[in-house]
């Protein structure tokens, strides 16, 4: 049974439809990668599987539970954590306090805690003190995927994570993500950088305007094929 | 002499008008509500207590104990079911609920209680006074300012300590990502409207011992609150003491020129820090 399902899934914006039944499927232990170009609907996906926006409840079926019209505080409590795009820390919270804020609905223990994060991401403990605005971009965005860890996530969303990094940054952020996946959590990345989510992924999910146009394994998907998917054939 | 009794009696005072003060800065800081009928709902507490006082023949003091969980509860479901649908991009909707709520709290306690200006009668502690240092201070108002101190640190303790306090300020910062993590806005800010009458409950127990009340005097004790929160700095609780300190010092300043000149005296020295510190003293944020 697949951990993750989303079964003709639509989304929209008021009158705009964003998502035109998308269908993706993630199974316990794997990273999929979902690419596209901006506005292909990757972050409507994301926002949608977190709860952010609601859907269908039969849409979006998590451990075999429909949780297309749950709210975001109730997927959180079943075990899906997303690092949203731009990071989103608050302001007014110091690094460990936006950490804790991420295991604000934690129930039990778990894999992750303050000493495994700070593990994974040794700099923030150095940190910890500061207020999150005064950190790097990078040290931002391991808070931020530290955050979602804390809830001990069985599904982790991340949400271009790479937006914005130089790529020396983004090789260390992404040299977390072996760990992250011994911890227990299968992981959706959102990516615009295709050479990354090609490295990561062991499969792959293309939208363009709020369709699924390729999937596959990235030893499958040649350069030609993932560029049609990314900005509509060949022009 | 009366120079220095002058500024201990309004520091005194000042401590009264923090307690007005400190639970419409809790509820401004963590969901930009600004509740109008904040000066009602302490009067509404001061009938409340005086209601325990005279029929179960109840001590102020435990009487006010009794009213703190009642007026929590007031505040959550006033909050959850009222003040919630208000909340948005539009600062009118809350402005105009709760100016009407003002006035059904107004007209209620009219209706049940009449015109009448009462007192919660707090016995032989009313007249006894302690002297600090050569300046004799009414037991009363002392108390008053060791509950401000007090209420203020609690906040703090609140805000800055525990894990309820670090939802309030990451809900205030973002509430759609505070979602992300499991807070539900709607409950939390029910929960600080909740906190935010006990502090009130406190402020009422302390009105109502202080001087006669009738149910008129709601909005004149939100334009004090007000003027607390402004002075300090929106978000600082320290600065709501302060700020109620300046008005204090300010209107018993007043008061000993000219007892006409009490309340004026305390409007003006709001308007002079206005006017020097747009942002008041101590701001916290920046927004």
């Amino acid at each position: 049974m697949a951990l993750l399902e989303t079964i003709g899934l639509t989304a929209f914006y008021g009158d705009f439809q964003a998502l035109y039944g998308v269908d993706i499927a993630l199974d316990a232990g794997e990273t999929i990668a979902i690419i596209g170009a901006n506005g292909a609907g990757k972050t409507t996906l994301m926002r949608s599987i977190a709860g952010a926006l609601a859907n269908e409840a039969g849409m979006i079926r998590f451990e075999g539970k429909s949780i297309g019209n749950l709210p975001a505080p109730l997927i959180v409590e079943r075990g899906i954590a997303m690092v949203p795009e731009g990071r989103k820390l608050f302001p007014s919270l110091s690094v460990e306090e936006n950490l804790l804020m991420g295991a604000y609905r934690r129930k039990g223990k778990g894999e992750w805690t303050l000493d495994t994060v700070y593990e994974l991401f040794p700099v923030l403990r150095e940190r910890r003190r500061q207020a999150s605005t005064s950190l790097s971009g990078g040290q931002q965005q391991m808070v931020a995927i530290g955050r979602a860890l804390m809830s001990n996530p069985r599904l982790l969303l991340c949400d271009e994570i790479s937006l914005g990094l130089a790529p020396v940054v983004i090789r260390d952020i992404y040299a977390a993500f072996p760990k992250i996946r011994q911890g227990g959590a299968s992981v959706v990345v959102v990516e615009q950088d295709i050479g990354q989510a090609l490295k990561v992924a062991s499969r792959v999910y293309c939208l363009m305007e709020g369709r699924v146009t390729l999937t596959g394994t990235p030893q499958e998907l040649s350069r030609d094929a993932i560029r049609d998917a990314y900005f509509g054939a060949a022009a | 002499m009366i120079w220095l009794d002058t500024i201990v009696q309004g520091v005194l005072l000042g401590g009264l008008y923090a307690l007005f003060a400190a639970g419409l800065s809790l509820v401004f800081g963590i969901m930009r509500l600004v509740n109008l009928a904040h000066g009602d709902l302490i009067v509404l507490a001061a009938f409340l207590i005086l209601v325990l006082v005279t029929a179960l023949g109840l001590n102020p003091f435990l009487a006010a104990l009794v009213a703190l969980p009642i007026m929590f509860v007031v505040g959550w479901l006033l909050q959850f079911f009222v003040f919630n649908r208000t909340l948005g991009d539009d600062i009118l909707p809350p402005l105009l609920v709760t100016f009407g709520l003002s006035i059904v709290i107004q007209n209620g306690l009219l209706e049940t209680f009449s015109a009448d200006s009462r007192r919660i009668g707090t016995g032989a502690l009313a007249n006894q006074s302690v002297s600090l240092g050569g300046v004799h201070v009414g037991l009363m108002p002392l108390l008053t300012f060791l509950s401000a101190i007090a209420v203020i640190v609690a906040l703090n303790q609140l805000f800055y300590r525990t894990a309820l306090g670090r939802a309030f300020r990451a809900t205030s910062d973002d509430a759609v990502t505070a979602g992300l993590m499991g807070v539900e806005p709607k409950r939390l800010f029910a929960t600080a409207t909740g906190i935010a009458m006990i502090v009130v409950t406190i402020a009422a127990l302390y009105l109502g011992t202080r001087a006669n009340f009738d149910p008129s005097i709601g909005p004149a004790r939100l334009i004090y609150a007000f003027e607390a929160v402004i002075i300090g700095g929106l978000g600082s609780f320290w600065g709501t003491l302060f700020g109620g300190m300046i008005i204090g010092v300010a209107q018993t300043f007043g008061a000993a020129f000219n007892p006409a000149w009490q309340i004026l005296a305390g409007h003006i020295a709001f308007l002079l820090v206005l006017l020097v510190r747009p942002r008041g003293l101590f701001p916290r944020a920046v927004d």
